[in-house]
């Protein structure tokens, strides 16, 4: 009771703090409702950083007008299907080489240089392959999600339990079935535990893909809007996306609570 | 049936580890050790003596460097079909609940789940955990989860039980439950049992025959008293009866020696 009643108060005051910040952006930027404190124009401010009502403005058009599903739909489902992409080859590269040694000794060197490059600039290379349609995007949040997933299974899998194993073994599971049965099931929560990051970067892709040069999605807008100095469309387009990530990030939450109920959380109890 | 071929027989076997070239460790040498069809076997040695090296090659997890390893009389290849292993340390799918856990033997050689769950639920009944079936390892307790354990080593029906200390990680109280239960399930359908344990007492009260390892390296047994004392037995009234005491101190004479050394061995490292 106690405690429902502080996490209430803590939601109050999380608002209170939002609220705030906007007034306090809206009191800074709104010509001459003070003394110029910096620029000499009173609408510079205004200019520079946008303003609250503007940007409420300008999200709320999209939205009526619906003008923003489809750039919002290229955007999901270009994030949807780098995540799913690099997370199936991932899972699938990762269970190779942890299996199989000769073949991580042998690509080691080739991975470990591959994921220190900065993979972004590959952005532009991606557009000239792929065009500058979803295909490039996707390839973009593919190789930023393939090597979280990578790494986490390749750990999984070399870090599974050895007492386990034998267990399984010595329970009559071919190679097959302890692939199955032990492996996968092993490294599946280590991919699990990378799944917020993996999505966040799916998304990252994305958008920086979009950024970098396309036709359509949230990416896209914000890039038009910075073209033409409109920067309180920059800011809508900024808003959506965090609202965007936060849903994502929580449809990711739903899915690690549903699918990970074997692993124990700290503190907690059942009552029986 | 079986004639007179023991169950398990492990004829003079040595185990040499190899690590990086160079430095070799012989942890078992020249040891051997027979086990009778229906036997309850307990093997007793200081800390480090190898007595786990030896059961993983009963099982046919480690290969001997030299000795052979014979399973109702014919020679082992590759893992012992015939055993069911009773690990030390967790060794539970942490992944699958209790009955999954139970059932995943049967499922490994293509039985139909609804039997699967049919036996399974019979076991975890035999063990105690009727109605736990449902819970996850981690939210049972570490009796809880030993009985999981033996549920699902013996469903299989193995003819041979391998058990490498497997309750020395439960509390006094627990541990003496559930080395009943052992005997009970035991008793019930008498397969060879080997016990790996460094608790003298633990072996005795429980075993048909004692063996007693020397401190490593290069351990083998050094000594074997058989335990007439009757059965059924309740593990913790038994230790109170003379013969017990008797049986404790002759065994101990012999095994003081090793322990000692074994702990010399240690602080020397």
């Amino acid at each position: 009771m106690n405690s429902r009643r502080t996490s209430k108060s803590l939601r109050v005051w999380q608002l209170a703090m939002l609220l705030g910040l906007f007034a306090f952006w809206h009191v800074v930027t709104h010509p001459t409702l003070l003394p110029p404190l910096y620029f000499d124009n009173p609408h510079k401010a205004a200019f520079f950083f946008g303003q609250p009502l503007g940007v409420a403005g300008r999200i709320w058009n999209w939205f009526s007008s619906g003008s923003i599903y489809a750039h919002l739909w290229v955007t999901l489902l270009e994030t949807v299907l780098a995540f799913v992409i690099g997370t199936v080859s991932g899972l699938a590269v990762g269970l190779w080489l942890a299996l199989s040694p000769t073949a991580a000794a042998l690509f080691d060197p080739y991975i470990k240089a591959i994921n220190s490059m900065p993979r972004v600039i590959l952005a532009p290379i991606f557009g000239v392959w792929f065009g500058l349609g979803m295909a490039s995007k996707v390839a973009l949040g593919v190789t930023l999600v393939f090597f979280i997933v990578f790494f986490n299974v390749y750990q999984g899998v070399r870090e599974v339990s050895h007492t386990v194993l034998a267990n399984a073994r010595m329970l009559g599971a071919s190679e097959r079935q302890l692939l199955r049965h032990v492996y996968v099931p092993s490294a599946m929560s280590w991919v699990f535990a990378s799944l917020h990051n993996s999505v966040g970067l799916a998304f990252v892709g994305a958008v920086v893909g979009e950024y970098l040069g396309s036709s359509e999605g949230v990416g896209y807008l914000i890039l038009q809007a910075e073209g033409t100095f409109d920067i309180n469309s920059v800011f809508a387009g900024i808003l959506v996306l965090t609202a965007f990530a936060l849903a994502l990030d929580w449809l990711v939450t739903a899915a690690e609570r549903r699918l990970m109920v074997w692993q124990p959380r700290s503190g907690e109890t059942e009552r029986i | 049936m079986q004639g007179a071929a023991p169950a398990l027989s492990l004829e003079r076997i040595s185990v040499t580890f190899v690590s990086d070239g160079a430095a070799r460790y012989t942890a078992i040498q020249d040891a051997t050790l027979t086990v009778r069809p229906g036997e309850f076997v307990s093997v007793v040695g200081p800390t480090g003596c190898g007595k786990s090296t030896l059961l993983n090659v009963a099982a046919g997890l480690l290969a001997p460097s030299s000795g052979d390893v014979r399973v109702n009389g014919a020679p082992l290849a590759g893992l012992n079909r015939k055993a069911g292993y009773l690990f030390q340390t967790e060794a539970l799918l942490p992944w699958r609940t209790a009955l999954d856990n139970v059932t995943v033997g049967l499922e490994f050689r293509g039985v139909a789940r609804e039997e699967a769950v049919t036996r399974a639920e019979n076991w975890l009944a035999r063990v105690g955990l009727r109605g736990h079936g449902h819970r996850y390892p981690h939210q049972l307790s570490g009796g809880m989860r030993k009985r999981v354990a033996l549920a699902q080593t013996l469903i299989l029906d193995p003819q041979i039980i391998l058990m490498d200390e497997p309750f020395s990680a439960l509390d006094i109280q627990t541990r003496q439950l559930m080395e009943n239960e052992l005997l009970e399930l035991w008793s019930a359908d008498r397969k060879s049992v080997v016990f790996i344990t460094h608790d003298l007492e633990e072996a005795i009260s429980l075993s048909d025959r004692v063996v007693i390892l020397s401190a490593g390296p290069a351990s083998r047994p050094i000594g074997e008293f058989e335990i007439d004392l009757p059965r059924p037995r309740d593990v913790a009234e038994i230790r109170m009866t003379p013969r017990f005491i008797e049986l404790h101190t002759r065994i101990w004479q012999v095994m003081k020696e090793e322990v000692l050394k074994g702990y010399e061995q240690q602080k020397n490292q």
